[in-house]
């Protein structure tokens, strides 16, 4: 055996490494994504085919469709978004990849870390595709308000950091591709919720002030899950 | 190196592990044969801290699990039945991507250093999901070895493996052993285990029954050994 070359090194502290981690596994997933475009292209798929069936089957006026176009718009992301988690998660589960993340000397919560992020990424991306989308076929006012489009962010970000988690645990069992929705979608309601009034109050026109307290719940619910998710995935992952 | 006592594991009602005790010296090649269900996998995982001991104490060059894991991590390494491999990366992409989780310096070199350990240098930019099944195997084996572990866990490495994939393994297996590095191997194959192992250590319904070294057995009668420890 060689002289080590870990005990020459700063991995002997612990946190050292931990941001270099974080971004190793995000590098990871998306390099491997740009390669095989599976996960991208079936959130893609499925993403505009919902937002179409909902702009064919709701024959909408004006008024009504103000009040609508939010929802639809965020129901299309949620379903999207349990896509890519489901998949994102069995890719490390499927060829044991998780045990070897699991194995590396770093805080287990810089892995939980860098899949949220290349998750946010994925998510982001398809956002970025379906948006025109929305707006040709929904025609909303107020589409290009810097407000809008902080929410769908800030929605993204607490939607992807409770469905990272959770499709952490569903991944260890037999059931994960039914099991995924049903413990997230009760669990983002308040993110749901406030992420479509804001974007409707935004879309719409209203003040400002009307729409902060939604904004405040975002905002909240985002800090509150990346702080338990930080706590709670070593407990998660281990057996 | 390795030392476990009073080891137990239990998964809801069901005790797998049941007051084990099991210490290996540095350097040693401890070959852990047993029936299926005997809880091999079990004691493997908890070892490289991916499973919590229910009772009992781990501690592996000085560091006890599960407190000091991280510890404990850095200085292991294990290869298992599955690859632990990313299809859709190349053979050198893995590497390096683990290279990474584990900090190593000058990485380039290292990379370098274990694709041309494991006979996979042509194939470096290829993607894993092209290798076959024994390439896979060896190339698990480089990510294994990566960071120079001084405990090396391998659980069941031989399933799937043909006739000469196994053979390439076998090799590797005993550089990595004459290396000086403690090793730990659970399988099946009874004759591969008694050409590498210097003991044998039986594990049946949870507890280590029988454990005997090379020289103490001689050539040929592992197999009478493992049938009398499991009372067959």
């Amino acid at each position: 055996m060689s002289e080590n070359p870990i005990q020459n090194t700063s991995a002997q502290r612990p946190g050292e490494n931990y941001f270099g981690a974080v971004l190793a596994v995000a590098w990871k997933d998306l390099a491997a994504e740009l390669r095989s475009r599976e996960l991208l292209s079936a959130m893609l798929i499925f993403a505009l085919l919902v937002i179409l069936i909902f702009n064919f089957s709701l024959q909408l006026d004006r008024t009504t469709r103000e009040s609508v176009t939010a929802g639809v718009l965020w129901v299309t992301f949620a379903f999207a978004g349990t896509l890519g988690l489901n998949r994102s998660m069995a890719i490390e589960k499927d060829r044991g990849c998780l045990d070897g993340l699991l194995l590396a000397p770093v805080d287990r919560s810089a892995i939980y870390f860098g899949k949220a992020i290349s998750n946010l990424a994925f998510m982001l991306i398809v956002e970025v595709i379906v948006l025109p989308v929305y707006f040709i076929l929904y025609n909303p006012r107020n589409f290009f308000n810097p407000g809008f489009l902080g929410i769908i962010l800030l929605g993204s970000i607490g939607y992807v950091a409770v469905g990272t988690l959770l499709s952490t645990m569903a991944v260890q069992t037999r059931t994960r591709d039914v099991l995924l929705p049903i413990l997230l979608f009760p669990l983002v309601i308040p993110v749901l919720v406030s992420a479509v009034q804001a974007s409707m109050g935004f879309l719409s026109g209203q003040p400002f002030e009307e729409i902060l307290p939604w904004l405040n719940l975002l905002l909240v619910y985002d800090v509150i899950f990346v702080a338990a998710a930080f706590m709670a995935f070593d407990y998660v992952v281990e057996e | 190196m390795i030392v476990v006592k009073k080891l137990v594991k239990r998964f809801g009602l069901k005790t797998v592990l049941r007051g084990l005790d099991f210490a290996v010296e540095k350097g040693e090649f401890v070959a852990l044969l047993g029936p299926n269900g005997a809880g091999k996998t079990t004691f493997l995982r908890i070892l490289a801290s991916l499973s919590r001991p229910s009772l009992g104490m781990v501690s592996i060059a000085g560091y006890a699990l599960p407190a000091q894991s991280a510890a404990v991590r850095r200085r292991l390494g294990v290869v298992s039945h599955m690859p632990l491999l990313y299809g859709d990366l190349t053979a050198e992409e893995n590497l390096q991507f683990y290279g990474r989780m584990y900090n190593l310096p000058e990485l380039p070199a290292r990379v370098d250093e274990v694709l041309e350990m494991v006979g996979l240098s042509a194939r470096r930019r290829d993607l894993v999901r092209t290798f076959s099944r024994g390439m896979q195997q060896r190339l698990a084996i480089g990510r294994a070895v990566l960071h120079d572990p001084e405990v090396i866990l391998f659980d069941e490495p031989y399933t799937g493996l043909d006739q000469d994939a196994s053979e390439m393994l076998d090799g590797v297996l005993r550089r990595v052993a004459a290396e000086g590095r403690t090793v730990v191997m659970t399988s099946h194959d009874l004759a591969r285990a008694g050409e590498l192992a210097s003991r044998f250590d039986i594990l049946s319904r949870g507890v280590i029954t029988a454990s005997a070294s090379q020289a103490s057995l001689g050539k040929g009668n592992l197999l009478d050994f493992y049938k009398q420890a499991l009372g067959a």
